[in-house]
C-alpha cells in the first residue's frame, strides 16, 4: 500500500489519535494515521462536551473554524426518583464569555473538521482502513501494523495507538489486558431534532447558549449509570449509560432504560415533538486510575480511551484523550529531535508528561471511587434517590401534619432503609473516594 | 410494542454499509449456551442476538453498532470471536 516508512502511525482518528497526529506533523515529522471509518468521527460516540482549553493547546484559533454547537452557561444535576427530580442547578452569565470553556459538539462533524487541520500539517490520513495487527521484530519491538488493505506492512519508529475503548490491537498484541465488564459502561444515546426557537424555549437560552443536564437515580434502576441531556444548536443529545456487568446480571436492556428516561415525566416535556436521527452505542472506560495498563514500551504508546484515561465522575474523557495524545506527540518529537531510538527506556517521558498534568492527578484523585460505587450502587443509585424524592415530597406537601412529624417520618425512612450505620459508613466511604 | 421491535425503529435511523456475506462476529456452536452469551439476548443495544426455539444463542450483527460489549462480555471464555468489519463498512454515524 504504500512503500515509505514513516516517523510514526498513529491508529485512530479520534481526540487522542487527532491530538497526537496533529502535534507531531506541526512539528515536522512524517506521520501516518489509519482510520477504518469511512471518514473520521463516523466511529465515534460522543455526548458531547468539549474543554475548551485541550483543544486551544493544539489549535489556539479553533473557535474560529471547529463545528461547535453551544457554549455552556447552565449545568443541572438531577437525582431521579420514579415521578420526581432533585435538582442541583448553576447557572452563570459569566459563562457568556469571549473565550467560553465549554462547549457542546457533534462529534462526528468535530473530528471530520480536527482530522482536515491535521491534514494540513501534512500528516497523510487514510481511512476506510482497518488495522489488522501490529508488527514486531524479533525482539519484540513494535516496527509497523498490517492493515486489511492489499500491500501488506507499512513500518515506522513508533506506533502510537489510539484506538478507542475497544481497541483490539494493543490487546490482542499481549501490550495490556481487554478491558472487563465491571470496568466499562455501556452507553446508548439517540439525537433527537427541534427546531432552535423550540429548545431555547424550552431551556431558557439566548442565542449560542446552551445546557447540560445530568440525571442519576432510579433510572438505573440500581445499576451503577447515569443519563444525560445536552443541548446542541438544533438538536438534543439524550443517552443513558451503566456497567457492562451490571446490565450482564440486571437483564435490562439498554434501549428500554434508554426508553424510560425519555418517558420520565421530567424529561420527556424537554424532548416532546422531537424528530429522532440516529440510535448509537458506545463503551466508556470507568474503571479509573486502578485499570491504567503499562502505558509504553518498545516502539509503541498508547493514549486516549484505549488506555482507560477517562475521569467517570467529572464525565470527562475527550479532554484526558486530547492531553494524552498530545503529550505522547511531544514525548516523541523531542526523542526524534535528540536522534534517540523509540525504546522503552525513551518513551518513559510520555508517562513522566502524563504523570505531570492533570490527567493522572484527577485520575488519582478518584482512584477509588468506580469500585465504591459499583460495590455500593444498590444504595447510591435506588434507594437514596428514592428516600430523597420522599423526604423532598414530605417537606413541600402541606396536608395538616405537623412539621416535627414530618421530619420524624423522613429521617424514620432513612434509617429503616439503611440503619445508622450503613448511612454515615456509605457517607464516610464516599466523602474519603472524593478526597 | 415489544421493545424488540422498537429496537429495530430506532436501528432503521441509522446508516449502516453492510459488508454482506462477511459477518464480523461469530458465535462459537454449542449445545446450551454460557450465562453471558444468553445475557447478549437482553443487552447487546442493537438487538443482534437471539435465542432459538431450541435453546442456542444466534447472532445477525447486520446492525451492530460496533459497541463491543460482547466482546467484552464474552470472548474471553471462547463463546465468539469479535472483529472490527472491514474498513469502510458497519455503522456509520452522521453524528455520534
Ligand atoms: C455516550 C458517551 C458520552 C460521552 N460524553 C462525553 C462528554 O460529554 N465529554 C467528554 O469529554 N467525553 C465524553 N465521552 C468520552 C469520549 O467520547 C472519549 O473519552 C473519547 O472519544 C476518547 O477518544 P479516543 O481518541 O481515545 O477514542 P475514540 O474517539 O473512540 O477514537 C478511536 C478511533 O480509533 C479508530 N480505530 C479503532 N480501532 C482501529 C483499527 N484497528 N484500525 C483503524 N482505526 C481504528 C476508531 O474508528 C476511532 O475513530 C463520552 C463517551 C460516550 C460513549
Ligand atoms: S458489538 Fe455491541 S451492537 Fe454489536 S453485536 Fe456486540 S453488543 Fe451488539
Amino acid at each position: 500500500m504504500i512503500e515509505e516508512r514513516f516517523d510514526a502511525i498513529v491508529i485512530g482518528a479520534g481526540m487522542a489519535g487527532n491530538a497526537a497526529a496533529h502535534t507531531m506533523a506541526s512539528r515536522g515529522l512524517k506521520v501516518l494515521q489509519l482510520e477504518r471509518g469511512e471518514y473520521p468521527g463516523s466511529k465515534n460516540v460522543q455526548g458531547a462536551i468539549l474543554y475548551a482549553d485541550m483543544v486551544e493547546k493544539i489549535i489556539p484559533n479553533f473557535r474560529e473554524e471547529a463545528p461547535l454547537e453551544r457554549h455552556l452557561v447552565e449545568q443541572r444535576f438531577w437525582m431521579m426518583g420514579d415521578r420526581s427530580h432533585t435538582a442541583i442547578q448553576y447557572r452563570n452569565d459569566d459563562f457568556n464569555e469571549d473565550k467560553p470553556n465549554r462547549y457542546t459538539i457533534v462529534r462526528s462533524q468535530f473530528d471530520r473538521w480536527f482530522s482536515k487541520e491535521v491534514q494540513a500539517q501534512g500528516a497523510i490520513v487514510i481511512c476506510e482502513t482497518t488495522v489488522m495487527e501490529l508488527v514486531s521484530d524479533a525482539y519484540g519491538k513494535v516496527i509497523g501494523v498490517r492493515t486489511d488493505r492489499r500491500g501488506g506492512t507499512i513500518f515506522a519508529d513508533v506506533v502510537v495507538l489510539c484506538e478507542g475503548v475497544n481497541g483490539l490491537l494493543g490487546t490482542r498484541a499481549g501490550l495490556r489486558p481487554s478491558p472487563k465488564p465491571e470496568h466499562v459502561a455501556l452507553a446508548v444515546k439517540e439525537m433527537h431534532f427541534l427546531p432552535r426557537e423550540t429548545i431555547e424555549a424550552r431551556f431558557n437560552l439566548h442565542g449560542d447558549e446552551g445546557v447540560v443536564v445530568e440525571a442519576a437515580g432510579v433510572i438505573s434502576k440500581g445499576m451503577t449509570g447515569m443519563g444525560f441531556v445536552y443541548t446542541n444548536k438544533e438538536s438534543i443529545s439524550v443517552g443513558m449509560g451503566c456497567l457492562v456487568s451490571d446490565f450482564a446480571e440486571n437483564k435490562d436492556t439498554p434501549y428500554g432504560l434508554l426508553e424510560a428516561f425519555k418517558n420520565h415525566p421530567s424529561i420527556k416535556p424537554l424532548l416532546e415533538g422531537s424528530e429522532v436521527k440516529e440510535y448509537a452505542a458506545h463503551l466508556i472506560p470507568e474503571g479509573g486510575y486502578n485499570t491504567i495498563p503499562e502505558l509504553f514500551g518498545d516502539g509503541w504508546v498508547v493514549c486516549g480511551d484505549a488506555a482507560q484515561l477517562n475521569n467517570a465522575i467529572h464525565r470527562e474523557g475527550s479532554n484526558l484523550a486530547l492531553t494524552s495524545g498530545r503529550l505522547a506527540g511531544e514525548a516523541i518529537f523531542q526523542i526524534k529531535s535528540r536522534k534517540d531510538a523509540m525504546t522503552k527506556q525513551n518513551l518513559a517521558l510520555y508517562k513522566k508528561l502524563l504523570d505531570d498534568s492533570f490527567v493522572m492527578k484527577d485520575l488519582k484523585k478518584y482512584k477509588d471511587m468506580p469500585a465504591l460505587l459499583h460495590a455500593n450502587s444498590q444504595n447510591y443509585f435506588l434507594a437514596y434517590p428514592q428516600l430523597v424524592s420522599k423526604a423532598m415530597e414530605n417537606f413541600l406537601r402541606v396536608d395538616g401534619t405537623p412539621k416535627l412529624d414530618k421530619e420524624k417520618a423522613t429521617i424514620g425512612a432513612f434509617i429503616k432503609e439503611r440503619k445508622w450505620s450503613g448511612l454515615f459508613g456509605d457517607a464516610w466511604k464516599l466523602a474519603r473516594a472524593w478526597r | 410494542m415489544s421493545l424488540a421491535a422498537r429496537v429495530e425503529e430506532k436501528l432503521y435511523q441509522n446508516r449502516y454499509l453492510v459488508d454482506a456475506g462477511k459477518p464480523h462476529i461469530a458465535i462459537r456452536p454449542h449445545e446450551k449456551p454460557s450465562e453471558n452469551l444468553l445475557a447478549m439476548t437482553h443487552i447487546c443495544p442493537a438487538g443482534c442476538y437471539s435465542e432459538t426455539s431450541s435453546g442456542q444463542v444466534e447472532i445477525t450483527p447486520d446492525g451492530c453498532l460496533e459497541c463491543g460489549t460482547c466482546r467484552v462480555l464474552c470472548e474471553a471464555s471462547g463463546d465468539i470471536t469479535w472483529n472490527y468489519p472491514r474498513g469502510g463498512f458497519g455503522v456509520l454515524f452522521k453524528f455520534g
